[in-house]
């Protein structure tokens, strides 16, 4: 089937040469971290993770929200899913690959990396999320792939596919909970130390995968002859709209316990977050867009006459998915570590050279994801006529 | 696809599941094994012996940043840790801060004059419980039975920082840039480290091994005491016993080994 991502249009050439342009943009200024060190980021002693990290936190929850149309289908027998299933779980390779991506250009000796598989360490966190992301990955690339195929040749799919499909549903719920517990098991970083840290992680991510899947959808029917279909997108649309409500209310449910309890540890971050702490309030701004971008979602989902019109749909998803970005692949790390454990500030704002590999990193995911979308895409051409 | 070719590929999956697993069974092994690498380590003679290291500071008797300043000069310089410039790649071992940093949450709105302007000294606690120890995932950094150092493994790291955010007292480092060039006097006694990796104060334990007391007490004037803390009769339980001490963040359950007398 992999040919099929080999023929297509001047457009689809056109976008995937622009892609391609920016991963080599990206690579060349991973070339230079490589030989200078991390030091051409904006990171520092005090704020260890940022870009990267927030990326790679926020594409775990794009990867497990593309088990929302599996599910239905699967466990449900929700039948409209079928047709988008396929999406999902391309979605998730793609948002994986970017995922596995943004940890290794995150490594200070990236050359060391199998060390986590030779010195395995069931004790770290960072063990486990090694584990069930690559996992996740392989389910997703077995499942789809066979699945298609199956498709393709016009009969059902292997039986021994069952259980993983059945697996690979908690599965995506684990991701994002040990992605989480990277964060809130840390003693000492009061602005992660909450219980409510991996429900929150997985209400955003069942509204940011979704929306972005909404798009891909819209964008699928205009450029292929395969039309991903209406109830699917509503349908879609309402889980989108849950899901960011759940993740606000998660995010109301924190504040008032912070804020009531007036614990100074945990108030501070979200203090130097929203208004800023002694002077300093860089992502001030960032999260108060956040916040309108996610409420303006809320809005125009939940309402029944903006979410059935699929060009105010659209906006509602962008809003979301940047919304949900700004929160978890901005505000969240480096909030998490301003203040200092010693409380001191020393904020911090990605470089230009650290944002040029990130973008290399999602380029390379849209690669990956488009390539995967038009091998799907023409096969459903194909079994269609 | 033919029979062949899907035959090979199986044979290809068997055997690197087969590769993969038995590191993963190695690592549960481990813990009986543990105790017999650990015999088979030859001590020097002279050696310094413990079974849980620890430090008392007397804070009292520092009364300015001057007063620390050999301390974390002769530590740092017998370390190879190296002097940067930029604030952001800055590597640090030891180092005097205020009494609200060392101890954030315990600073009362009005305090003793004499602390509030008093330098605190600061360094890794070798936590009888590290977090940073639970947070590594490749064993990089890890707890000695032998002496309860909180030990790092240059070699092994992999730079993922996560023990930086696993520390709550902000005592490692990571080396964002090839620290040799900014090495002052290079100790060739003690490894330099190379860009890509997490570093912080291993308790002099080059010196313990050679039956010398760590460079920082050393140079202390006996501000700084250290000993055994499971021995009644050592300096710091002496200390600790007659003195008034407290720990940095004691309530998150770290179990730090430097103990303030303040």
């Amino acid at each position: 089937m992999l040919e099929l991502a080999l023929k297509g249009g001047k457009k689809y050439y056109g976008w995937m040469t622009f892609l391609m342009v920016i991963v080599g943009i990206g690579f060349l200024f991973y070339l230079r971290q490589l030989d200078f060190g991390l030091g051409i980021t904006g990171l520092s002693r005090d704020v260890s993770w940022g870009f990267y990290i927030a990326n790679f936190t926020f594409l775990v929850g794009v990867a497990a929200g593309g088990v929302m149309v599996v599910l239905p289908y699967y466990l449900h027998d929700y039948k409209a899913f079928g047709k988008v299933t396929i999406l999902g779980e391309f979605l998730a390779i793609s948002s994986v690959l970017m995922c596995v991506t943004f940890i290794l250009v995150d490594l200070g000796q990236p050359m060391r990396i199998m060390n986590v598989f030779l010195y395995p360490t069931p004790g770290s966190v960072l063990f486990w999320d090694t584990i069930v992301l690559n996992g996740y990955l392989f389910l997703n690339i077995i499942i789809g792939w066979n699945v298609l195929e199956a498709e393709r040749n016009g009969v059902h799919y292997q039986k021994w596919l069952k259980p993983l499909i059945y697996i690979s549903i908690p599965w995506a719920v684990s991701i994002h909970t040990v992605t989480a517990y990277l964060y809130c098991g840390l003693p000492g970083r009061g602005f992660w130390m909450t219980a409510i840290l991996a429900p929150r992680f997985l209400a955003s991510a069942f509204a940011a995968g979704p929306a972005l899947l909404i798009l891909c959808c819209l964008i699928i029917r205009r450029v292929s002859n395969f039309d991903p279909g209406r109830e699917q997108i509503q349908s879609l649309a309402k889980i989108v709209a849950y899901a960011i409500c759940i993740n606000v209310f998660f995010f109301v449910c924190e504040v008032f316990v912070v804020f009531y309890s007036q614990i100074p540890e945990h108030m501070d971050h979200i203090k130097y977050l929203f208004v800023g702490l002694h002077g300093h309030g860089a992502y001030v701004p960032w999260m108060w867009a956040s916040m309108i971008l996610m409420l303006v979602g809320i809005i125009l989902t939940v309402n029944p006459i903006t979410r059935k019109n699929e060009g105010v749909l659209a906006v509602a998803c962008v809003a979301i998915f940047l919304g949900t970005w700004i929160d978890k692949g901005l505000g969240m790390i480096a909030g998490g570590f301003t203040p200092s454990p010693l409380h001191e500030i020393n904020e911090y704002i990605p470089s230009l050279p650290e944002i040029g590999i990130a973008l290399g990193v999602w380029a390379m995911g849209f690669l990956v994801m488009t390539a995967l979308f038009k091998i799907a895409v023409s096969v459903k051409e194909e079994v269609r006529g | 696809m033919d029979s062949s070719r899907r035959r090979v590929l199986q044979l290809l999956g068997v055997s690197a599941l087969a590769l993969t697993t038995k590191p993963v069974f190695n690592a549960f092994a481990k813990q009986e094994q543990a105790a017999e690498t650990e015999a088979a380590f030859k001590d020097g003679k002279k050696s310094l012996k413990a079974k849980q290291w620890a430090m008392v500071i007397d804070t009292r008797k520092f009364e300015s940043e001057a007063d620390l300043e050999p301390l974390a000069e002769v530590c740092h310089k017998i370390h190879n840790v190296p002097h940067l410039q930029n604030k952001r790649h800055e590597i640090k071992w030891i180092w005097g801060t205020h009494y609200h940093n060392a101890f954030p949450g315990k600073a009362a709105r009005f305090l003793q004059e004499s602390v509030e302007h008093r330098p605190f000294l600061v360094l890794c606690n070798h936590c009888e419980n590290p977090p940073c120890v639970r947070a590594c995932p490749t064993n990089a950094t890890f707890k000695r039975d032998a002496d309860g150092i909180v030990f790092m493994d240059f070699h092994r790291c992999i730079g993922c920082r996560f023990c930086m955010a696993a520390c709550p007292f902000g005592a490692r480092s990571f080396n964002y840039r090839d620290p040799r060039p900014f090495i002052g006097e290079t100790n060739k006694e003690f490894p330099t480290r190379m860009k890509g990796v997490v570093e912080k104060c291993n308790f002099c334990a080059e010196r313990l091994a050679v039956g010398q007391l760590p460079a920082c007490v050393e140079a202390s004037n006996g501000a700084l005491a250290f000993g055994d803390l499971y021995d009644p009769a050592s300096e710091v339980r002496k200390l600790i016993r007659t003195n008034y001490t407290i720990r940095r963040k004691q309530t998150l359950g770290t179990e730090p080994s430097v103990y303030y007398i303040v």
